[in-house]
Formats: C-alpha cells, sequence, structure tokens
C-alpha cells in the first residue's frame, strides 16, 4: 500500500469518529476539553459556530455522534457527546459580545427565506454577517419550525428555543410571522429577491386508511398536526385511553404528550418488532418510564365504531420474517386483538409537500414529488431557488437540517457574486504538536475508566402532571466533568515520522490495544490488515501505513481502536511519534480559505 | 507523564487456555527511559508467558539490581517476585528453587549484575544446573548508575560519553557453555520474532536455561562507536536458525529436510523445533556452539539464536536427590520423623 498521506485533511478528519458522524461536523473533542476546564462560553461558541443551536441540540439532538464514538469500541457506552452539549448551553455566560458584527452598510443583496425551520435560520445566521438583507417568512406565529411546533416542551423548554432563535432574528432579519407562502411564482415575479431558500420542511403526516377510518374522524389526529395543535395552546386534552400509532420519535413525543394531557392508558402499537422501531433507544426509554407500553408486531386492521363513536381499535399479529435482508410481516394466524379506546393518534410517517410551488415554473420535481436538488450546492434547476432542511431530500433531522443550512448560505453567497456554486471553500484545517516537554501534553492524555454517567430525570409525578416541564435535569459541574473525563481526545492525532524511526519495538510494546505493528507492506489492503498483530478488521477505520523503514518493513497503524492515550509517543525515545492535534472547520459562507 | 497504563485493551484480543489475556501477565508501567530494550524483553516474557498459559501465580521471578533487574515490576504483575541485592539473584534463586521445586523460576539480571559483581553467583547456578530461566539484558554498560561500561562491552567499543573500552569482554554464554548450562541461547530485544519462541523453550527445559539478549541502553550506549547499540547490532546480527517452539498436545505441522532441521523433546513433551541456517551446528555439542560463536566473532557477528540444549539433564534437584514434594510443603511429621527414625539412621551410621 502507499504510505498515508495525512496532510490530506479528510484522513485524519475520519478518525475523529463523532466530528465525522456529525452532519455539521462539529468539533466534539475539542468542545467537551473545554467543558472538562469549565470554559462553558468558549464550549459553546465552538458549538455555536458550527450547529448553531447547542441548547436545542443538548436537549433534542438525534446524535449520529454517539453510536460512532470511539469509547463504544473500547468498553460498553460512548461519551454521552450530546448531554454534554447541554452542559455549556446551561452554563454559558452572556455571548452578545462573541456574536459576529452584522455591517450597518448591507451588500444590496436580498433574500427570501421560506420556513423558519433549523434549516432557514442557519442560512439567516451565515449570511445577516456579511450583509445580505433577509426576508423570513413562516405561517406559525413565532420562529423555530419543527423545534418549535413539535419538539414538545418537556424535551426542549420554550425559553432554550427562543433565546437561540432570537440571536439570530436579532441579527435584523426581517421576519413574516403568521404568513404562508403560496405561491413560489409570486414570490419570484413580485419581489426582486436575489436568492430564495426553501426551508419549508416536510409538513404533512401521512394518514391511515382503514376500515372505520372516516366513521370515527373526530378522535383520529394526524400526530404531527396534534403535537402543534399542542404546542399552540389549541389543544389542551386528550382522551383517558388513547392509542398511538407508529414506532418514531412522533410516536414517542405524540404517547409522553398524551400522558401528561389526561391520557391515563396510553399506548403505542406497532407493526415492526420493537428492536426496529426507528426511535432511538433512549426515547423508547424514555416512554416506557412513564408507564407507556410498546405493542410490538400489530398491525392495525380497523377502527371500532359504535353509536358513530370510536370505541377501540382491532390488530393483525404478525411476526418478522428476513429474506436477503428483506423484511416481511406474516401473520402468525393468532386472533385478532382488540383494545379500546377514546382516541387515536396517527404517527406513521411524514410526507414533502409542495402545494405552494408551481410546477411550470422552471423547478423540476422527481417522481416522488421532491424538488431535484444538488447534494453538494443545495440548488434546484432554477438557479436562484435553494433548498435545505427537510424540504430537500425528505424528513431528517434538526442537525441535518443546519447542516444544509450552512452550504446552501456559500451557494447563496457564491451565487449572488457571480461565481460558480460548485467551486466549494475547502475546510479549515490546522495539525500541531501537543508536546509542551519530555512526557508532557497539553491535553489529559490519562485514560479514565469510568462508566457513562446518566442524566437525572424529574419526579415522575410532577413531570406527567406538567406538560412544559423539563423531564432531564441535564449534568451538574462535577458530573459534567466526569463524563468529559471519558472522552479519549480522537483529535489528537498520533502522527509518525519515518525517518526518526529505530524500530526498537517501544510504542509496539506500550500501546495498550495493540494497534501498532512492523510489517513488510503489502500490495493488496484487505492482506495487510491481516498481516497486523490485532488483524485490522473494522473495514470503516483506516489503517495508517508509513514509508518503508530501515529493516525494510512498514509501521502500520490500526486506527480503529487507539485510545489517543500518547504512550506511543511517550516510549518513543526519538520522537518519531508525536500527538498533534487537529482542527477540522468546515468553511462558512464568506469564508473561502485560499488555497 | 503517563504513570497508570490505560485498562482498556482490544475488544478483539485472544484468549489462552486459562482463559486469561494478555493483560493479566502484565505489571506496572515501566519507568524505563522510552526505548530501553529492557521493555522489548519484558514483553516478550509477557507474550511467551500467555502463550504458554502459565498459571501467574505459579511464577517467581528473580532479580539483582539494575535496569534489568528492575524489569520484573513491569511484567506478571500477578506473581511472586524478590529483587535481591546487586549480583546475589543466583543465590536467591538457588534457595528458592530447593524450597519450592513446583514453581516456574523467572531470573532477570543484566550484564553489571551477572558478569561483575555477581560473576562468582552467576557461575555457581550454571554449574549446579538450578531448575530456571535465567536472562541477561546485555547492554554493555551499567545502566541504572550513567552508563560506565561493564564486562561485556567489547574491546574498542565506546559508550555515548566514554572513551574506547580497553578491556577484553567477557562472553556470558561461552561461559555458561563451559561451566555446564543445559540450555543456552543468545538473542536480540528488537527481535520479538526470535525471542518469544525461545522464551518458552527456555521455560519450557528441566535445568538452567540461559538467554543473553542483547538489549541496547538508548540512553548511554546507543551511539555509532558502540558496539551493543540498535544500529551496529542490527547490522551485524546472524542466527543459528529459527525456532519454532510446539507445545505438548500440537501436532507438528511444517516438515523439513534431513540436516535441515532438528526436532527436540522436552520432559514435558514439548518441541522445540530449530530450523537451520548454519548446518555447522550441532545442538548437542557445546564445542559446536563454542566454536560457531567464536566463528561469528571473528566475521564480526554476533550469533544468536540457540545454541546448545541438553534435553536430558538432570536438574540439582534430580543430581542431589531431594524429595519429590516441594521442601516447603513438607510438615513437621515428615520434617522430624521422631527418635525411632534418628536412632535408625544413626545405627546405619555405626
Ligand atoms: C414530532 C417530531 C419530533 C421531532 N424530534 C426531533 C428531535 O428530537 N431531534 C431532531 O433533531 N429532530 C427532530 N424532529 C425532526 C426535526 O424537527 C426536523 O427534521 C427539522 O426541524 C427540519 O428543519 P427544517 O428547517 O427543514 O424545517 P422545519 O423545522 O420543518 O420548519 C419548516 C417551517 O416552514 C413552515 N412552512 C412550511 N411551508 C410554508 C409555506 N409555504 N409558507 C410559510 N411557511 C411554511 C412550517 O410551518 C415550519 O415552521 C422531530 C420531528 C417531529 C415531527
Ligand atoms: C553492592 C552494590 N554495588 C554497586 C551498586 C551500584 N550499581 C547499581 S546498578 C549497577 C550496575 C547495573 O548494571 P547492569 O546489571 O548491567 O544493569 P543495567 O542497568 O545496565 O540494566 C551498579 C554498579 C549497587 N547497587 N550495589
Ligand atoms: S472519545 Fe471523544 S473524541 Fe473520541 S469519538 Fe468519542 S467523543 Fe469523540
Ligand atoms: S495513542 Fe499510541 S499507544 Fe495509545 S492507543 Fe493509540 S497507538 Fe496505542
Ligand atoms: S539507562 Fe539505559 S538501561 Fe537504563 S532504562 Fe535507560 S536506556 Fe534502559
Ligand atoms: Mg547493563
Amino acid at each position: 500500500m502507499k504510505p498515508t498521506d495525512v496532510n490530506d485533511p479528510e484522513y485524519f478528519h475520519r478518525v475523529v469518529d463523532c466530528q465525522y458522524a456529525c452532519p455539521a461536523h462539529t468539533p466534539v473533542p475539542e468542545y467537551i476539553r473545554l467543558i472538562a476546564a469549565q470554559r462553558y462560553t468558549d464550549a459553546y461558541m465552538v458549538n455555536w459556530e458550527s450547529n448553531v443551536f447547542p441548547g436545542v441540540l443538548g436537549r433534542t439532538c438525534d446524535r449520529p455522534c454517539e453510536p460512532a464514538c470511539r469509547r463504544g469500541r473500547v468498553e460498553e457506552e460512548p461519551v454521552a457527546i450530546c448531554r454534554l452539549k447541554r452542559v455549556a448551553a446551561d452554563n454559558k455566560a452572556n455571548i452578545q459580545d462573541r456574536l459576529p458584527v452584522i455591517p450597518k452598510k448591507k451588500n444590496g443583496k436580498r433574500i427570501a427565506l421560506v420556513g423558519a425551520g433549523p434549516a432557514s435560520l442557519t442560512v439567516a445566521r451565515d449570511l445577516m454577517p456579511l450583509g445580505y438583507n433577509i426576508d423570513l417568512f413562516d405561517e406559525q406565529p413565532a420562529g423555530g419550525g419543527f423545534m418549535r411546533s413539535q419538539i414538545p416542551a418537556f424535551r426542549l423548554p420554550e425559553s432554550v428555543l427562543n433565546e437561540e432563535v432570537d440571536t439570530i432574528l436579532d441579527m435584523g432579519v426581517v421576519s413574516h410571522f403568521t404568513h404562508y407562502v403560496d405561491s413560489l411564482k409570486a414570490l419570484l415575479e413580485q419581489s426582486d429577491y436575489d436568492a430564495v431558500f426553501v426551508g419549508s420542511g416536510a409538513p404533512m403526516g401521512r394518514d391511515i386508511d382503514i376500515s372505520g377510518r372516516e366513521a370515527a374522524d373526530a378522535n383520529i389526529h394526524i400526530g404531527i398536526n396534534w403535537l402543534a395543535s399542542v404546542a399552540f395552546g389549541h389543544v389542551q386534552a386528550v382522551g383517558r385511553r388513547v392509542l398511538v400509532l407508529g414506532g418514531g420519535n412522533t410516536a414517542m413525543d405524540c404517547c409522553r404528550t398524551a400522558r401528561r394531557l389526561g391520557g391515563e392508558d396510553v399506548r403505542v402499537v406497532v407493526r415492526s418488532p420493537f428492536e426496529e422501531m426507528k426511535a432511538s433507544p433512549w426515547e423508547k426509554e424514555d416512554a416506557q418510564q412513564e408507564g407507556i407500553p410498546i405493542y410490538d408486531n400489530h398491525v392495525p386492521k380497523a377502527f371500532l365504531v359504535e353509536d358513530g363513536k370510536l370505541v377501540g381499535m382491532r390488530f393483525e399479529k404478525v411476526k418478522a420474517v428476513y429474506e436477503d435482508a428483506k423484511r416481511q410481516l406474516i401473520p402468525t394466524g393468532e386472533p385478532p386483538v382488540d383494545m379500546a379506546c377514546d382516541d387515536v393518534l396517527v404517527a406513521i410517517g411524514q410526507q414533502n409537500a409542495f402545494p405552494w410551488i408551481e410546477r411550470d415554473i422552471g423547478l423540476e420535481f422527481d417522481q416522488w414529488q421532491l424538488p431535484v436538488v444538488d447534494k453538494d450546492t443545495f440548488q434546484s434547476t432554477l438557479p436562484n431557488v435553494f433548498f435545505g432542511g427537510d424540504a430537500a431530500f425528505g424528513p431528517e433531522n434538526v442537525i441535518t437540517a443546519v447542516a444544509h443550512g450552512h452550504q446552501a448560505a456559500i451557494s447563496i453567497d457564491l451565487f449572488c457574486r457571480g461565481e460558480p456554486v460548485t467551486q466549494r471553500p475547502p475546510p479549515g484545517v490546522t495539525l500541531v504538536s501537543q508536546k509542551m516537554g519530555i512526557h508532557e501534553w497539553s491535553y489529559d492524555n490519562q485514560i479514565e475508566d469510568d462508566a457513562r454517567y446518566r442524566v437525572p430525570h424529574a419526579n415522575l409525578d410532577q413531570a406527567l402532571s406538567d406538560r412544559s416541564l423539563e423531564v432531564e435535569l441535564g449534568f451538574d459541574a462535577e458530573t459534567a466533568f466526569h463524563e468529559a473525563q471519558r472522552c479519549l481526545n480522537c483529535d489528537a492525532q498520533t502522527v509518525f515520522t519515518e525517518k526518526l524511526c529505530i524500530e526498537c519495538d517501544a510504542c509496539l510494546d506500550i500501546c495498550p490495544t495493540s494497534c501498532l505493528s512492523f510489517v513488510v507492506n503489502d500490495d493488496e489492503e484487505s492482506a495487510l490488515r491481516q498481516k497486523l498483530r490485532m488483524p485490522a478488521n473494522n473495514p470503516d477505520q483506516a489503517i495508517y501505513v508509513s514509508d518503508n523503514l530501515a529493516t525494510g518493513r512498514a509501521m502500520v497503524k490500526d486506527e480503529n481502536v487507539c485510545l489517543h492515550c500518547g504512550l506511543c509517543a511517550e516510549r518513543c525515545p526519538t520522537a518519531a511519534w508525536d500527538m498533534q492535534q487537529f482542527y477540522y472547520s468546515v468553511s462558512k459562507a464568506g469564508e473561502e480559505a485560499q488555497p | 507523564m503517563t504513570y497508570l497504563r490505560p485498562s482498556f485493551r482490544h475488544p478483539e484480543q485472544p484468549i489462552n487456555e486459562l482463559g486469561f489475556t494478555r493483560k493479566d501477565y502484565e505489571g506496572a508501567l515501566s519507568t524505563l527511559c522510552a526505548g530501553c530494550g529492557h521493555d522489548s524483553i519484558s514483553a516478550a516474557i509477557v507474550q511467551a508467558c500467555f502463550e504458554l498459559s502459565i498459571a501467574p501465580h505459579k511464577v517467581a521471578k528473580l532479580s539483582g539490581i539494575g535496569c534489568s533487574s528492575k524489569t520484573p515490576t513491569y511484567f506478571l504483575g500477578n506473581s511472586h517476585g524478590f529483587n535481591s541485592v546487586h549480583g546475589r539473584m543466583p543465590s536467591v534463586a538457588t534457595g528458592a528453587n530447593l524450597a519450592n521445586r513446583d514453581l516456574i523460576y523467572v531470573g532477570v539480571s543484566g550484564d553489571g549484575d551477572s558478569a561483575s559483581i555477581g560473576m562468582g553467583q552467576f557461575t555457581h547456578a550454571v554449574r549446579r544446573n538450578v531448575n530456571m530461566m535465567y536472562v541477561v539484558e546485555n547492554n554493555g554498560c551499567y545502566g541504572l548508575t550513567k552508563g560506565q561500561d561493564s564486562a561485556t562491552a567489547d574491546v574498542g567499543s565506546a559508550s555515548k560519553k566514554g572513551e574506547p573500552n580497553p578491556f577484553e569482554a567477557i562472553d556470558l554464554a561461552s561461559i555458561a557453555l563451559q561451566l555446564g548450562a543445559s540450555f543456552v541461547a543468545r538473542s536480540f530485544s528488537g527481535d520479538r520474532e526470535q525471542l518469544v519462541p525461545l522464551i518458552k523453550a527456555a521455560i519450557s527445559h528441566r535445568g538452567f536455561a540461559f538467554i543473553d539478549v542483547i538489549s541496547p541502553c538508548v540512553t548511554f550506549n546507543n551511539n555509532p562507536a558502540s558496539t551493543k547499540g540498535y544500529e551496529y547490532v542490527r547490522d551485524h546480527l546472524a542466527a543459528t536458525g529459527t525456532v519454532d517452539y510446539v507445545p505438548f498436545k500440537q501436532e507438528i505441522s511444517t516438515s523439513y529436510a534431513e540436516g535441515e532441521s532438528k526436532a527436540v523433546t522436552l520432559h514435558d513433551g514439548s518441541v522445540v523445533q530449530l530450523r537451520k541456517a548454519d548446518p555447522e551446528l550441532d545442538l548437542n555439542s557445546r564445542r559446536s556452539a563454542l566454536r560457531l560463536i567464536k566463528d561469528y566473532r571473528a566475521k564480526e557477528q554476533i550469533l544468536t539464536g540457540l545454541l546448545y540444549m541438553d534435553e536430558d539433564s538432570q536438574d540439582l534437584h534430580e543430581i542431589i536427590g531431594t524429595s519429590k514434594t516441594p521442601l516447603q510443603a513438607l510438615t513437621e511429621a515428615e520434617l522430624c520423623p521422631g527418635q525411632k527414625v534418628l536412632d535408625k539412621l544413626n545405627d546405619s551410621l555405626r
């Protein structure tokens, strides 16, 4: 294999598992260290630069970083990255003097944002400091999109949301709330916008068409509409017995909200097996802890109606059968199951809907009625119209919407300056030695053994009686410190210098996780991976291959379970190994680094 | 500086017959200089004991004084240990072995510890064929006291701050051969492929198993004028061949042509197989080994590998006919059998 080029920013980027997995590539280990140092405001700002809503995300993020976290490969559980982020948000000082300065003199360009969700707000956050004039439209009475209308207050307090939304609106965004944009054509023709960003989300809940649907309509509610009605105070009660159909996060929010609005016997009923439900494990756990049973492998067959009123539902029991990785739900043949209920919440999925976009204005839609949008530039087939968030490729989550927003902002800025939108700015990268003296590093390289700490919850009775009472209480400063210390500092990279190595084996001998080998190189990566002291069996993780050394062998490191403990560098007599901090930041609009 | 080794290990790390992982054979984090050859030898001992599935509580580690003699702290943390006085490890080992013949004895010493102050001790442990593995971590200097030339430094070799050594070197392997050691080998700390099977064979051998391991002192004796630095040793290495240690129960799968290979069955049924690089070597002949060592030295080469072994050797216990039950396990009744037995014994001497 060819020696690894560590100057390629993508090489070490991949090693920082959490940051790599984060759609916005938030520099996780950097902010975790700041939290350990009690520099909460600094930690908050590192987050804010990348993900715009640290307080929101520290409570609600889907956290793709955590399943990726290296710690989960060397022990039971990953670092509680998400809940540490919340600690930064909870304990930060005033950030006003750290926010970007908004130029008084505008650049003369006008942008319209449709929808005030995280995607649009991110575009505003990136473009306002560059001098753009921005108009923001949303049919809801306040900004935040689904973060406000869908995510219940017991998971995300309104004050936290307001603060982070206002930080952006206060940059001078002109907002038009309770304003539904009913025609893109009109928006483009009647106003002189230089570009339009569509961040309108995926606002349509899927319905279910089985017998009794129409007759029972008064007591059947589409989950996301119902949650929005609760959020804006239009719905304040629900029946005593509630069935929630579906197994995703909408279902979890529906059932927990129902428990708070008077539902006593609230059940989740889902077609798939429990393990395959779309909701995250922690969401299911939280629901179950609130006394909500989950019935899996039950397919809805009919709404049962008596005297024109919903009285229950009938389900067929199934089991999952797998053939060539394809799943089929086969009826078990058992008698149908009837469950009595007063209300049903349908939370079986969401769809994109663009009734307000005319199909004859040159904006192409595909066969699934989704707009044709470029995956990198977020430009539609109408060059001045850009998409992002759930509106672009279907329902995802807040952090994905933010990541889209950053990229779309880059495109809009390039477009408005008449430059090709394909000319993406490279990431900002630094790689700096952390050596402070002999065997001394600027980061705490001692590896702590602590198991993952649990976030304390509010008293259950209290939580169920107040729909706005936040359930999770967050880590206190001391627990946060210990949790932060579990982080392995995966951005402290092991960098190898061939010409200094005397092949004394000291690094090999000390490495606790047997990552290092001196072996004869091989043409085939797969063969080389098997030659190592411990075979490198995780194909998702790179191997780091040096040039040939004096004995004709190469140093090969399996990055998979490296603890970044720095022991190899401490034991190296010639400093052929060095621990170097790798910083990777995704460039934002207006930040094009010189190549 | 890290003082505690992280406790996480590779999730797929292998498990031996006793259900232990390599971690169960590790010791404290080394405090030796970074890059010291001695640490590699510790790692090789850990690896060998892991692979042999030795129960850690069945091992006693013994050493004298020196950087090398400190190393037993850094391996087999769950075994017995005795860090003795400078040069006195051989007599402590002899005593311990006489008291409890059931333990595996791992002696670790330095060239200063064994070839200077402890020379008299060393020679007697050899000639008595004490059942132990005796490793000299040979760096040609007194590392612990800042690198003075030791008695194994070659004529003309100079340490980092030193003058060329004017004195003849003591070759401990040759001395061990002359005094009757029943297993003699030489190796290099930087050659774990060779060292690990040699250690396994030495531990399994019954009798005095001596391994002289060239082990560079990176701090005081790893300079170009030294003949015990990494570079010099690598450039001048030669080997008697490749050693395979095949444990009892496992079948020997490789076959070599006559004369090319020699298989020796040990008392416990395990087999040491040497694939010879030099056909001149006769593993059972001390004379052959002594001559080859000299010949290679004349060519400015360091001959490593297995040099000699006598698989039928009688160890100290067999020579003097001690009780098969370890002395420490004998009860008072057995040790003081009473007046009658004494009278009988006295009568027999009249
Ligand atoms: C119940 C539920 C719970 C969720 N929980 C989480 C969670 O915990 N964590 C997470 O990361 N994600 C969660 N999500 C997903 C997340 O909310 C969305 O992926 C995210 O908000 C999408 O952001 P966006 O900017 O694309 O649009 P949205 O947040 O959907 O905002 C779009 C906005 O546009 C407005 N709009 C639409 N059309 C028009 C129009 N024509 N004119 C004017 N305004 C319009 C809508 O009213 C809406 O306010 C959840 C989703 C649901 C349904
Ligand atoms: C009786 C006695 N004399 C002298 C010393 C000083 N001393 C300590 S270690 C050492 C030499 C160690 O050399 P070696 O055995 O080669 O070990 P190395 O440090 O090189 O591994 C000496 C002379 C001592 N500790 N005790
Ligand atoms: S251990 Fe820390 S740096 Fe490494 S993946 Fe987990 S959170 Fe990220
Ligand atoms: S930092 Fe070095 S010693 Fe530590 S686990 Fe990684 S490769 Fe091994
Ligand atoms: S002084 Fe020499 S022998 Fe002692 S620990 Fe340092 S390198 Fe090893
Ligand atoms: Mg020495």
